[in-house]
């Protein structure tokens, strides 16, 4: 991990290759062999993640903006064993930074966080986001603690990122550049059943348990 | 716990025996104060994870995650930071239907010298009343253990938040040198 991690370091927010997040979430989900499971943020983060099939250990965060961060800290929290990602937008991260430093202080070995960057509000019009073109947030992730945290090169240095925090444990966060495309689905809108499914995925509820 | 020992145990102590108690192992918190003891006393006790969050909403954020995955969570925080939450109880913990369990510090009455805390103050209860949330202001402690005892259990079972609104009359509140 340690390796990789200073290998990649050297890449910035300004030369990494603008990506997909549809054509990256398949990507990453591609890799998940062991229940993982992923906190969705608000917007186009959930609907790519949805459109990329709907695991049981999948969790769409239908408002609350800038939480899926603290979600998946608290799915870490009660589930030592088992891996959390959290998908988070550049929007919605910068509503809720302080996360950052809290995920560092508790450096939950099975947190991963990516960040999908197009500097942009995509969801209500596009309307550029405070720092689009000034602010790192990877950068920010490492100044608040997140030691592991690291721009996505390329497609294929993505993928060996998400694979090294799987692997070597974290906290890590991945920043991948995105286009301004939109999200090629749309979650469920009922928060009950998005929940009681994804309890059921993480084998706290069963049909006996109830 | 006997009914004596509750009885003139300080209140930050039924408090910690009530989450104790019923299985609520991790507590998060935005510091408050009148709630030192209560902190400081859940970090003595290696029963509980509880640590500081930088605000109130990603406190709840974090307790919601913790309840999908197994794990009964409760939040700290003073009147004014309630100000901040009602987005995430109206779309997050309501709808979803997690036992956040609240707890409260009350400021902005009963000899409060801040005008910005009294004024928050009076937004709390007709927030929580318009969301259909669970809240109980509890101001003796003689009552203290029921309550909190009855209404974690009523929370799980309905899968509803509860708030506990402490008191000045129970903590003794935060005192104006005049």
């Amino acid at each position: 991990m340690k390796s990789a991690m200073n290998t990649k370091s050297s890449v910035s927010a300004h030369n990494a290759k603008v990506m997909n997040r549809f054509e990256l979430t398949k990507r990453l989900v591609g890799q998940l062999k062991r229940e993982e499971a992923v906190i969705g943020g608000i917007g186009n983060a959930n609907f790519d993640l949805w459109a990329s099939g709907q695991r049981p250990q999948n969790f769409y965060m239908l408002g609350s903006m800038g939480l899926a961060i603290p979600i998946a800290l608290g799915v870490a929290i009660a589930q030592p064993k088992r891996h959390v990602i959290a998908l988070e937008g550049d929007g919605s991260l910068l509503m809720q930074l302080g996360c950052l430093a809290t995920v560092a202080e508790r450096a939950p070995k099975n947190l991963t966080i990516v960040i999908w960057d197009n500097g942009i509000y995509q969801i209500t019009g596009s309307q550029p986001t405070p720092g689009a073109t000034s602010a790192d947030l990877v950068a920010v992730a490492r100044g608040a603690g997140i030691t592991q945290s690291v721009w996505a090169a390329d497609e294929a240095d993505f993928d060996s990122l998400v694979a090294a925090a799987l692997r070597d444990g974290g906290p890590t966060l991945i920043g991948a550049r995105i286009d301004g495309k939109p999200a090629v689905g749309t979650t469920e809108r009922d928060p009950v059943q998005i929940r009681e499914r994804f309890m059921r995925g993480l084998g706290v509820r069963t049909d006996s348990s109830r | 716990m006997t009914d004596t020992t509750t009885r003139q145990s300080p209140w930050h102590d039924i408090v910690r025996s009530s989450l104790k108690a019923n299985d609520v192992k991790l507590v998060v918190y935005v510091p408050d104060r009148v709630f030192t003891p209560l902190i400081q006393a859940l970090h003595t006790d290696q029963y509980f994870i509880t640590f500081a969050a930088t605000r109130e909403e990603e406190a709840l954020g974090i307790i919601t995650g913790a309840w999908m995955g197994g794990m009964r969570g409760a939040v700290l925080m003073q009147t004014s930071g309630f100000g901040t939450i009602p987005n995430a109880l109206a779309s997050l913990v309501v709808p979803s239907q997690i036992p956040a369990l609240i707890f409260v510090s009350e400021r902005g009455t009963l000899g409060e010298f801040n005008l910005g805390q009294a004024l928050v103050c009076k937004t709390m209860r007709p927030v929580l009343n318009s969301l259909a949330v669970e809240n109980i202001t509890v101001t003796r402690q003689d009552e203290l253990a029921f309550i909190l005892d009855r209404s974690i259990k009523q929370a799980v079972a309905t899968q509803a938040p509860v708030t506990f609104i402490l008191s000045p009359l129970l903590t003794g509140g935060k005192v104006f040198e005049a």
